[in-house]
């Protein structure tokens, strides 16, 4: 049997064939290509018409990008210097601009010889972030957080540093006395308590106290007046504030959209709704002109300061919302829990159900935050300097750059993007971080 | 925090209204700085430069101004203000005399509560066109495309003017200046039209700047000076015969750098009053007998601060005119010092 076996099966195979490479037209980038851009009729028409008008977009900016000149002291000279290098009909762009004028794109009108305040203001920025953005951080720098406003308006501003160290004093003292009081006598009269503490120490004390200090140990900077301001200086201080003021005022606004109080919540949703029905412009235009009347004759109310808290109030109605969605897609169990452990309100806030809706909304938020730090640009109809309109319109008024077009708006474009897509990045790395469902 | 600034800020308001009241002339010499409102960006008119100084033909009034009052030309303060806040801006006391190339039209001196102290520079409305389009006159442009910028006086002006020549035209609506500039390089409309003075500021800037003519016709008045509130006319006296000094001063060839000299040699009676080496005028409105000295020596009479800011020999290059002196064919006047 087995010699025929032998016979009939000469060959027995024992190992596996390695397998073989697929066919060429199904392999490599000809696959990739043919699956995702000419997978069928409809496709591969897409993607030529793509491909046409990145061709379009690139002749028309490639070579105007390629032919930039970087040192020049006028427009007239880089154009004269595109054409003698590049031919009478090239066109290049001309960042002799940006290099001769960045410090006023920076800071505005801001005395040179003070750029290190604004800018030890803005490193310092980052390091009271941290401890709030970054969990690995040392929690005892929150302190240095909360100090931070006061410090930054200090030293942006200048002056004295007794009235902001009496300011601080203020909060402090209210604090406390908040504190006591929240036992005895409940918090809403310990509120209140707080409130008018704070409003009389702000009216009668700040003044005083600190020019007596000033008088004791004069401990002054150089004053910088508003209208210094500009350029990006301007637009992160409006951004920055309005931002770390409309987050608090958002949640509290939320909360009292969805209070059982009628008062409360019919204030919160009166200030909300008014507030979103209004275009910012018009916000802006209150702020700038309408003020101007309300006040008495030849008084001046510092036009940042009005521009801050309007944005402010306008960015805190867009984030109560916002909140508004997170609190509201939180199963009521939440809430029913909170209470049968014995939690009061502001404890099943704090530990429950703000963690939880606050998370879901950081996207929102954040979107939110983007879009008002791109906002702060409208300041220039009230004759504030922002960079994209406001230095431009003033670069463009110097004979030498008169008739430049794009390179402010790229140049303004191109900071305005860094600093949107690192906030973009940070909430999505927030929401990894937070994410508790392991899908 | 906030609210504390807040507070505090309502309650130095609340402080500082008591004093207010008095006339802007006291207002200005307590607070020994004059606040005077311009434009945030105009070539040759007013406009920060590099380091932030406000330049220009409406700042050198300003400077003027300062120093007849307060005796030093720097002791001011600029205020940028757009088209849309010059005028609450001065309403409201946030300035104290508005010199932004604003023209004297009936109802803002009227309706607005405003007075035109004078005129410090008569400008027009003009049309600017390639050369290859092959006209010459304004009247040829039947059918045109225009860039225009909405919202304008010009706008208005254009349309009468269309419309009384039985033209037709379709506008290119722009929104400032350097989209007008842009438009029109790119082929984007037959024409540009705006204030003749803002015409000669981009033709100088064009590159091909041989191939673009300004046409001869100007079809509108736009007599632009300074202006103060209504309800102080000391004030409005102060501004006025300031700008008039510097007029004088060039009809009667006293500079910036002759001034001193002049005043101790001249025999002309009339500039020895100016001058306040004959007579006190300064004490009538509030000032010292050197205030019109002070003020030429600035930034140099009438005809200096147009040479230096816009006139033939700057990149802007604008004839005199009608601005220039009423001896000379131009419309400028000063009312006799006496």
């Amino acid at each position: 049997m087995s010699e025929i076996h032998a016979q009939t099966v000469p060959f027995v195979r024992e190992t596996m064939l390695p397998p073989s490479a697929p066919p060429r037209s199904e392999a490599g980038a000809v696959r990739w290509l043919r699956d995702n851009l000419f997978s069928g009729p409809m496709n591969i028409a897409l993607t030529v018409l793509g491909l046409m008008i990145l061709y379009v977009v690139f002749q028309a900016v490639l070579p105007w990008l390629l032919h930039s000149v970087w040192n020049a002291t006028s427009l007239g000279e880089c154009r004269e210097i595109v054409a003698r290098t590049w031919g009478p009909d090239a066109s290049g762009a001309c960042w002799a601009m940006i290099r001769e004028r960045w410090p006023q794109y920076l800071f505005g009108f801001y005395p040179a010889d003070l750029y290190w305040r604004p800018t030890l203001a803005f490193a310092l920025l980052f390091v009271a972030l941290a401890p709030v953005l970054f969990s690995g951080v040392p929690r005892p720098l929150l302190w240095f957080s909360a100090v931070y406003p006061m410090l930054a308006f200090w030293l942006l501003w200048g002056g004295s540093v007794w009235w902001w160290v009496m300011v601080i004093a203020g909060l402090a003292l209210t604090y406390a006395v908040f504190r006591l009081a929240v036992l005895r006598l409940g918090a809403i009269v310990a509120g209140t308590l707080a409130v008018v503490l704070l409003a009389a120490w702000s009216v009668y004390a700040v003044a005083p106290l600190s020019g007596r200090l000033d008088q004791v140990i004069p401990a002054a900077i150089t004053p910088v007046a508003s209208d210094r301001f500009g350029g990006f200086l301007l637009s992160i201080t409006i951004g920055v504030t309005a931002i770390g003021g409309s987050l608090p005022l958002g949640i509290l606004l939320a909360l009292g959209r969805r209070s059982d109080m009628p008062l409360v919540k019919s204030l919160a949703v009166g200030f909300i709704e008014v507030v979103r029905g209004v275009p910012l412009i018009t916000v802006l235009f209150t702020a700038s002109l309408l003020l101007q009347y309300f006040l008495p004759p030849r008084v001046q109310f510092d036009i940042i300061l009005r521009v801050i808290i309007m944005a402010t109030l306008f960015a805190a109605a867009y984030i109560a919302e916002v909140i508004r969605g997170g609190l509201a897609a939180l199963p009521r169990g939440q809430y029913e829990a909170a209470d049968s452990l014995g939690m009061d309100y502001w404890q099943a806030q704090r530990l429950i159900i703000m963690p939880q809706a606050l998370k879901i909304s950081i996207p929102g938020i954040v979107s939110s935050f983007i879009g008002l730090f791109k906002d702060t640009t409208l300041v220039a109809f009230v004759a504030l300097n922002d960079p994209l309109k406001g230095i431009t319109q003033i670069v463009r008024s110097d004979i030498n750059w008169k008739g430049i077009y794009w390179e402010p708006y790229v140049f303004v474009g191109a900071i305005f993007f860094l600093i949107c897509f690192g906030m973009s990045r940070y909430s999505m790395y927030l929401e990894r971080r937070l994410k508790r469902d392991h899908r | 925090m906030k609210r504390s600034v807040f507070l505090g800020t309502v309650a130095a308001a609340g402080l500082v209204a008591g004093y207010a009241g008095a006339g802007t002339l006291d207002d200005v010499k307590a607070r020994d700085q004059l606040i005077c409102g311009v434009n945030i960006g105009l070539t040759g008119f007013g406009a920060p430069d590099a380091n932030g100084n406000y330049q220009g033909f409406d700042v050198a009034l300003c400077k003027a101004l300062a120093a007849a009052i307060l005796k030093d030309a720097n002791k001011v303060k600029y205020v940028g203000t757009s088209g849309e806040t010059r005028f609450t801006a001065l309403a409201s006391g946030e300035v104290d005399v508005l010199i932004r190339n604003s023209t004297w039209t009936y109802s803002r001196d009227t309706d607005l509560k405003f007075d035109f102290a004078a005129v410090n520079y008569y400008d027009g409305q003009g049309f600017m066109v390639k050369k290859e389009l092959g006209v010459s006159s304004a009247k040829e442009l039947n059918g045109a495309t225009i860039c225009i910028q909405t919202g304008t006086t010009t706008e208005l002006n254009l349309a009468d003017y269309f419309k009384g020549n039985n033209m037709t035209y379709t506008p290119v609506t722009i929104q400032d200046d350097a989209e007008g500039q842009r438009q029109y390089v790119a082929g984007g409309c037959d024409a540009y039209t705006t204030d003749a003075s803002g015409l000669a500021a981009i033709r100088a800037t064009l590159p091909d700047r041989d191939n673009h003519i300004i046409l001869p016709e100007i079809v509108s008045k736009e007599p632009l000076g300074p202006l103060v509130r209504h309800g102080d006319n000391n004030w409005g006296d102060i501004v006025r015969w300031t700008f008039y000094a510097l007029v004088a001063a060039e009809e009667y060839g006293v500079t910036s750098a002759n001034v001193e000299e002049t005043a101790s040699s001249t025999q002309n009676p009339e500039v020895k009053r100016l001058l306040g080496v004959e007579g006190d005028l300064g004490a009538m409105m509030g000032l010292d007998k050197d205030w019109a000295k002070r003020a030429i020596a600035a930034s140099g009479n009438y005809g200096e601060i147009f040479e230096a800011n816009i006139g033939a020999a700057t990149p802007i290059g604008l004839a005199r005119g009608l601005n220039a002196q009423w001896t000379q064919g131009g419309l400028l006047y000063a009312p006799p010092f006496r």
